[in-house]
């Protein structure tokens, strides 16, 4: 019972990291169109920016602040070099025009940070625990963690829901040279949309960056789980991004430790102990398929996908 | 262009042909073997072209189907077989079916949608494949030794598997460029022009594009036999992601839909790893922006690609 509750919140604390990586991914798709296979590097430079500015400044926060702030403006630098030649292109080429982002990225962190995984302190305030019930302490960075993505999650929703640009955004998902002829500099939202995907993916990373080892090609695991996500969810829809994020969060982690003992019902214990762990990772790909097997435009289908 | 689609695959194959037979001295056997390796990806990247350039279907889990092949290898040779009797339709057996399965599900989905449920089989077959612990687990299996045919170990010398390789790549070469000139063929480009008009007409695009899926399948299977042969060791890595973007990467360099430009594209690339990989151990840091260049501003591909592709 006491494992379910851990293994619960930490598959909570998994869900929202992947949001916070999906969001930016959904709606850089939803107005634009485009398919980035780069937004897993995002997230690697947010966990390697903050070891380095935290190690600078000497502080947690500050390093955490300047991570994120960097990675915005790295994302503006990678849209203006890259993304924005690819508008006009078909999937295929943006596939691997960002594939070709990834091994750049991930080598070039290799050359300037060395292929050893770097590790990040926790803020002292934050590096204790406390006891959730009889016997059970659990770290209070990770439900600060928690705490802060549903925060953000909540901010996005808003900004997405309430505000004028995040009614561009809904427009632009929904009919893009529409909302051009309207007189919107469609261009500019979509540097600003992809621009803030980069930070919220950054954000995502330098928080993760003290439970996690940070190493070149760590955003790549990341990347295949939030497009998951997005394709679960329907691409495009924030809601749909943040319900199958949940999703994939809890059913990853709790299936991680529980289809063992599951197997165990059906076979003899050794051939249990081998099946478990490989049913356990293909779990999230089952559900995809089977989602998009029902729904093959995903749960939240939008007018695009 | 048409002069040039029956002129330059038949100098590259009489090049391939005669290259055994050059004084190639000391550095002989490693020529053969980067070559042997260009070719078993031009195998590859030539059931993908099916796929892909005739039936505009993305699939990015392509090296599920070189971990079938490989791991068919594995398996067998564990239990003591390694003939090409048992080696080749267990193999293309297995590709079949679960280009069947997969298939049947993936597509109902369009777009980025297929993308990403292609991917999401070929990492179940990754993790599966990692959960071998008989052969190997994430640490992969070395095979005792290459497959035999009908007794004979032709395929032990450098020469023998480059021979039966290009052996192999003409008759896939000859078979996908039959394919796509058939009526299938036809069929097939015109479902990925118009679905809607062909099932007006009569076709079902769905049976189309699945026929299409298996057959790509079944050939990407034997370049993952070739691929366990050419290594003497399979691993799970034969279908990471990653792999199947080198696959892609290159039918688009070659040209999507000309047939021959996916070995084109399969060699450029290989041999571009392996000229920047001796050059620097960093070589991904010049092989990534290349990558990026090429997509941007080489459109059509080293082959000029089809005209008709949308």
């Amino acid at each position: 019972m006491t494992l379910l509750v851990v293994q619960a919140l930490n598959g909570l604390q998994l869900g929202l990291l992947l949001f916070l990586i999906a969001a930016g991914l959904t709606l850089v798709f939803g107005v634009m169109d485009v398919i980035n296979l780069a937004h897993g590097v995002q997230y690697m430079l947010g966990a390697y920016l903050a070891v380095t500015f935290a190690a600078l400044a000497g502080s947690f926060w500050l390093g955490l602040l300047l991570a994120v702030a960097a990675s915005g403006i790295i994302g503006l630098a990678l849209e203006w070099l890259v993304i924005r030649h690819l508008y006009a292109r078909d999937h295929l080429a943006q596939v691997l025009a960002t594939f070709g982002l990834i091994l750049t990225v991930n080598e070039a962190v290799r050359v300037l940070w060395g292929s050893a995984p770097l590790q990040l302190a926790m803020p002292e305030a934050l590096s204790g625990s406390f006891e959730l019930m009889d016997g059970l302490r659990y770290p209070v960075y990770r439900v600060a963690l928690i705490g802060a993505g549903l925060l953000v999650a909540a901010g996005l929703g808003l900004v997405v829901a309430r505000t004028r640009t995040g009614m561009l955004i809904r427009a632009g998902a929904s009919n893009a040279p529409m909302v051009s002829a309207l007189g919107v500099d469609i261009g500019r939202l979509f540097a600003r949309v992809f621009g803030a995907g980069a930070m919220l993916a950054g954000f995502a990373g330098a928080m993760a960056a003290p439970l996690v080892s940070v190493e070149p090609g760590m955003g790549d695991n990341l990347l295949i789980l939030a497009f998951v996500v997005i394709v679960i969810g329907g691409i495009g829809a924030i809601r749909g991004a943040f319900v199958a994020a949940l999703l994939v969060g809890l059913l990853d982690t709790l299936g991680r430790s529980l289809a063992t003992d599951g197997v165990k019902l059906l076979l003899s214990g050794p051939a249990a102990s081998r099946v478990g762990p490989a049913l356990a990772s293909m779990l999230i790909y089952l559900a995809m398929a089977a989602v998009l097997a029902v729904r093959p435009a995903g749960l939240f289908p939008t007018a695009r996908a | 262009m048409r002069r040039a689609a029956t002129l330059i695959p038949a100098v590259l194959f009489a090049v391939l042909a005669l290259l055994p037979f050059l004084p190639l001295g000391r550095d002989g056997g490693y020529v053969l073997g980067l070559l042997t390796r260009a070719m078993i990806f031009g195998i590859a990247a030539l059931s993908l072209d099916l796929m892909l350039g005739a039936g505009g279907l993305v699939s990015f889990g392509h090296a599920a189907y070189l971990a079938i092949g490989a791991y068919a290898v594995a398996v067998l040779d564990a239990n003591g077989l390694s003939d090409v009797w048992a080696v080749l339709p267990a193999a293309l057996a297995a590709a079949a079916l679960f280009a069947l399965a997969t298939g049947a599900v993936a597509l109902r989905t369009r777009g980025v949608n297929y993308i990403m449920i292609t991917l999401a089989f070929a990492q179940m077959l990754y993790f599966a494949a990692g959960s071998l612990a008989a052969y190997g687990g994430d640490d992969g299996y070395t095979l005792s030794g290459r497959t035999a045919i009908f007794g004979a170990r032709l395929l032990e010398t450098p020469r023998g598997l480059y021979a039966a390789t290009l052996a192999l790549l003409l008759a896939s070469y000859l078979l996908c460029r039959m394919l796509v000139a058939s009526g299938f063929g036809r069929a097939l480009r015109g479902v990925r022009q118009n679905a809607v008009r062909m099932q007006a007409m009569g076709f079902d695009p769905f049976a189309l594009r699945l026929a299409a899926s298996v057959t790509a399948g079944v050939i990407c299977a034997l370049a993952g036999v070739l691929l366990a042969n050419a290594a003497e060791f399979v691993s799970p890595a034969y279908a990471a992601w990653q792999r199947s973007g080198d696959l892609l990467i290159m039918v688009i360099l070659g040209g999507a839909g000309s047939v021959y430009g996916a070995i084109l594209g399969a060699g450029a690339v290989v041999l571009t790893e392996e000229a920047l990989g001796r050059f620097t151990e960093h070589w991904r840091l010049i092989y990534g922006p290349l990558l990026i260049l090429a997509v941007l501003f080489l459109r059509g591909g080293l082959a000029g690609g089809d005209r008709h592709r949308v």
